[in-house]
């Protein structure tokens, strides 16, 4: 068993091509299946932000006009 | 049959369901991807018997092959998508466009990383400017060439325009690539896999092949999906639909 292990491991003497072209395929895979997840997170933490940012700003507006009609960040769909 | 398909492609096209479309489609996609992969992969390294030839230094054919093919498909689909994002000017077709450019540069550059790996035990070399490498090369230089134009301009829309018309100017490359091994004397091996006629390549050596090879292709569509699903979140920040999105639950 451990023989027949080693003779896979070993890929008939070409284990320093074999492995190494297998092994760019899946690193430079699981690379670009990172970068969505980064991205889409990266994209709404500033979307958050901003929408956190404006909602301050209408209460402020609102509060200094005497406005209390308790405007929100989060307008209803307008289509 | 010809007033619903055009009616079906257009709601499909809008931004919020094309959003939901893709966040269906991707789990699924990609699933299918890793199982169809890891298939595939155990096919490639343990059942396949070692090639009369080259041993056990074939086995670099599964991965190259498949990859090789996507770097082609992938450009392809990014080349129409820019048709029709200049000539329609659909918001949709642009980011189906510039999220498809890194995914195909990827798989190109696995190609040539893959195919050096198999050069230089085969061929003695590790790169040759033969007309499929030096062809294959150009393509992954055109890749990089669309993902910068798209980025070098402020406007996202306008880059997206512009790096449009390198993509489709660029497909010119594409049967290049293809054809390089029958018009040119080459280094490179002709086509094993043969659609319209019989494979040179054994029944045991085939499948996986095929199976990688539907693997990388539901692979591309999961990476697409979740691209285009992270840009439109970008793309479309000032719209209702993002809002309510992102926003977090109302306190009561």
């Amino acid at each position: 068993m451990s023989g027949s292990w080693q003779a896979f491991l070993d890929m008939g003497g070409y284990a320093a091509y074999v492995w190494p072209a297998y092994a760019v395929f899946l690193a430079v895979l699981l690379g670009d299946s990172l970068v969505p997840t980064l991205r889409r997170h990266r994209i709404v933490q500033e979307l958050r932000a901003r929408l956190v940012r404006q909602a301050v700003r209408q209460d402020a507006a609102h509060a200094a006009t005497g406005n209390e009609s308790g405007a929100t960040a989060a307008p209803s769909r307008s289509t | 049959m010809t007033r619903w398909i055009p009616l079906w492609l257009h709601r499909l096209s809008s931004p919020p369901t094309f959003y939901r479309f893709a966040g269906a489609v991707w789990p699924w996609a990609m699933g299918l991807a890793l199982v169809a992969g890891a298939i595939g992969l155990y096919g490639a390294l343990v059942l396949a018997p070692p090639d009369y030839q080259q041993g056990d230094a074939y086995r670099i054919i599964f991965i190259h092959v498949p990859s090789a093919w996507m770097s082609m498909f992938i450009y392809a689909v990014m080349a129409v998508a820019s048709f029709v994002a200049v000539v329609w000017r659909i918001k949709l077709a642009e980011v189906v466009a510039m999220q498809s450019a890194p995914i195909g540069a990827a798989f190109t550059f696995i190609t040539l990383v893959s195919g050096s790996l198999w050069g230089k035990p085969m061929w003695g070399t590790w790169w040759t400017w033969d007309a499929r490498l030096t062809s294959e090369l150009v393509l992954l230089f055109l890749y990089l060439g669309v993902i910068g134009l798209y980025h070098a301009f402020e406007d996202r829309r306008q880059g997206a325009r512009a790096a449009g018309f390198l993509a489709i100017i660029g497909i010119i490359n594409v049967p290049i690539v293809h054809f390089s091994v029958n018009w040119w004397n080459t280094l490179h091996q002709g086509s094993t896999i043969n659609f319209f006629g019989t494979s040179k390549i054994a029944a045991d050596m085939l499948w996986p092949l095929l199976v990688l090879t539907l693997a990388t292709k539901l692979y591309y569509v999961a990476s697409l999906c979740r691209r285009a699903r992270a840009d439109l979140l970008a793309l479309e920040g000032n719209k209702a639909w993002v809002h309510e999105l992102v926003a977090p639950e109302p306190a009561p």
